[in-house]
């Protein structure tokens, strides 16, 4: 498997604060890679310095071997590069339909042909009965579903999603999650920040952690839940080894 | 017969405001009609960057301005036809459109900023029209009388009437064409959220700047026709505020991003603004200047605070969607 995005020494600073200090990953071709943190490690920065909403401190990010740091956000979703937004953003004034076709537009200039690409999108992620409802009146699982559709109208070959299994409930997110995996099946790319663990342990191929701006750990979702590194910066400093002690002890 | 049904509703309407002029006869009531025609135009300008685009344009006067001392200063000045010179003029206005546009929309200015800045621009045309020679200054620019067709000027108000729905209705459907088609998905994804359209591939800059062009060629032919029709400028008409309020009443009040909602309002506007200023004379025996101005802006209160989405959006069972 070859790295299709990579972030090299990705550095951001804010004023006198350093969110991402001197990142680097890789993530490989038709996996699922997560990148998982706990709150205010970095990972949304990360995140927007990857899909171009920042520019960052220094560094650089490539797509396909190409350096694409200094491309606007729009000429990387014509790459294909799509991503989610964690706080749904659905275009109030339209229709599921139509919210999907503004992102199908971006492969099919006619309006039919984006219309149905639309409709077909709905039905991968499970939205064909809300098609013509108002976008605003869907619930937030409705919403979550609309973002991923969205994205992936654009025909991406890198799905970047931020956070999309948020503020599910569990059985929303049990829903959610094969749709995910189907996704990739279809040989699309994904990396995907998120803080629900569940779908982190269950999706995700590989997985970065990330901790106070630095990345601290990389492996299966199994290797790195055994990381004491990653177990401290969840849990605290020491926190590994009384951990250990409780499990001999016990 | 399917690919003409989503422009039937606005065919209707058309043939609706063609007949108008043949059952009210009155010189005043013609005019009247002409002038709200061309209001519902320029607010078809309007609309198309505020209602569709959400960025609130306060000087659409920019474009009104340029489009009719274009043509006037080309046919009296120049001596060019006013027919070959209102190409020219549209043109004009669609070019100051870019360039307000490219300025305002590069500098990232949103909402009221957005606003003041289209004001000032408009204002500063104002000032500089007031005291050009070519423009005629403070006397103002006067388009001589001589009736004839070829001269843009018609002995029978009815054939201007047609005329500036001719305007009004090729404007309207290709709103409409737009409004289907992948240019206007994009516009309201802009009004909507710009970062999700940028993440959807949508260049939001260039959107932008091609709505504000658009716009400001729909809003110069308004103002080419205005010129035509009363054959006489000065800064305060053709810059000043007045069509600025105008063009961003109607469609509010009518329906903001919507094909119909310009007209209706000038209707209502003009409408109900002719009807007090008569009501008025008629209570007090004299006239009672700017009491028309009064009432659009307790119509605007009205509107922004009940039906934020105009007089059309009262009736969403009604609003013809383009399915």
């Amino acid at each position: 498997m070859s790295a299709l995005l990579e972030v090299e020494r990705v550095t951001m600073r804010f004023g006198g604060l350093t969110a991402v200090d001197d990142a680097s990953m890789a993530v490989p071709e038709g996996a699922i890679t997560g990148l998982i943190g706990p709150n205010g490690a970095g990972k949304t920065t990360l995140f927007a310095v990857i899909s171009g909403f920042l520019a960052p401190t220094a560094g650089r990010v490539r797509y396909r071997g190409d350096d694409i740091t200094d491309l606007s956000v729009h000429v990387r979703a014509e790459r294909g590069i799509a991503r989610t937004f964690q706080v749904v953003q659905p275009f109030a004034g339209l229709s599921v339909r139509e919210n999907i076709a503004v992102g199908a537009y971006l492969r099919h200039a006619a309006r039919e042909e984006a219309l149905a690409a639309a409709g077909a999108v709905a039905e991968r992620v499970g939205l064909t009965r809300m098609l013509d409802q108002q976008a605003g009146a869907l619930t937030v699982a409705g919403r979550k579903r609309l973002e991923l559709a969205r994205a992936l109208a654009t025909e991406p070959t890198l799905l970047l999603l931020d956070e999309v299994l948020a503020g599910l409930n569990p059985s929303e997110i049990r829903d959610m999650i094969p749709v995910i995996r189907r996704i990739r099946d279809d040989g699309i790319t994904i990396l995907i920040v998120e803080h629900v663990m569940q779908a982190v342990m269950n999706l995700c191929d590989r997985v970065h952690v990330i901790a106070q701006g630095k990345l601290i750990a990389e492996g299966t979702p199994a290797e790195v839940a055994r990381n004491p590194r990653v177990v401290e910066a969840y849990l605290g400093h020491g926190a590994a080894e009384r951990m250990l002690r409780v499990q001999g002890g016990g | 017969m399917s690919a003409l049904r989503p422009y039937a509703a606005i065919l209707a309407v058309l043939a609706v405001l063609a007949v108008l002029p043949v059952v009210f006869t009155s010189g005043t009531m013609q005019n009247f009609l002409i002038f709200t025609l061309i209001v519902a135009l320029a607010g078809q300008g309007w609309n198309l960057l505020g209602g569709y685009g959400g960025q609130f344009s306060f000087g659409h006067a920019s474009f009104f301005g340029t489009g009719a001392y274009a043509i006037a200063i080309l046919q009296e000045r120049l001596g060019l036809n006013p027919w070959l010179a209102l190409p020219i003029a549209i043109g004009l206005g669609a070019l100051v459109g870019a360039v307000i546009g490219t300025l305002a929309f590069r500098a990232r200015l949103r909402g009221s900023y957005f606003a003041l800045v289209t004001l000032a621009f408009a204002e500063v045309f104002r000032i500089v029209a007031n005291v050009l020679p070519v423009t005629g200054g403070a006397a103002g620019i006067l388009i001589r009388l001589n009736v004839d067709p070829l001269n843009f000027q018609f002995a029978d108000r009815a054939a201007f009437h047609w005329l500036t729905l001719l305007f009004l209705g090729a404007v309207m459907l290709l709103v409409r064409a737009l409004e289907r088609g992948r240019f206007g998905a994009r516009l309201v994804a802009v009004r909507e959220n710009e970062d999700a359209a940028r993440a959807l591939g949508v260049d939001v800059l260039r959107v932008k700047i091609a709505a504000i062009t658009l716009s400001g060629a729909i809003t110069a032919a308004a103002g080419c026709l205005y010129a035509q029709k009363f054959l006489y400028l000065d800064a305060m008409i053709a810059y000043g505020p007045w069509i600025s309020v105008e063009a961003l009443l109607a469609p509010i009040i009518g329906g903001l991003g919507t094909v119909f909602g310009p007209v209706l309002g000038a209707f209502v506007l003009h409408g109900i603004g002719e009807l007090t200023k008569t009501w008025i004379a008629t209570l007090t025996g004299g006239a009672l200047p700017g009491v028309d101005l009064v009432l659009f802006g307790v119509l605007l209160i009205i509107t922004v605070g009940f039906a934020p989405r105009g007089i059309l959006g009262l009736l969403p069972r009604l609003r013809v969607r383009a399915a």
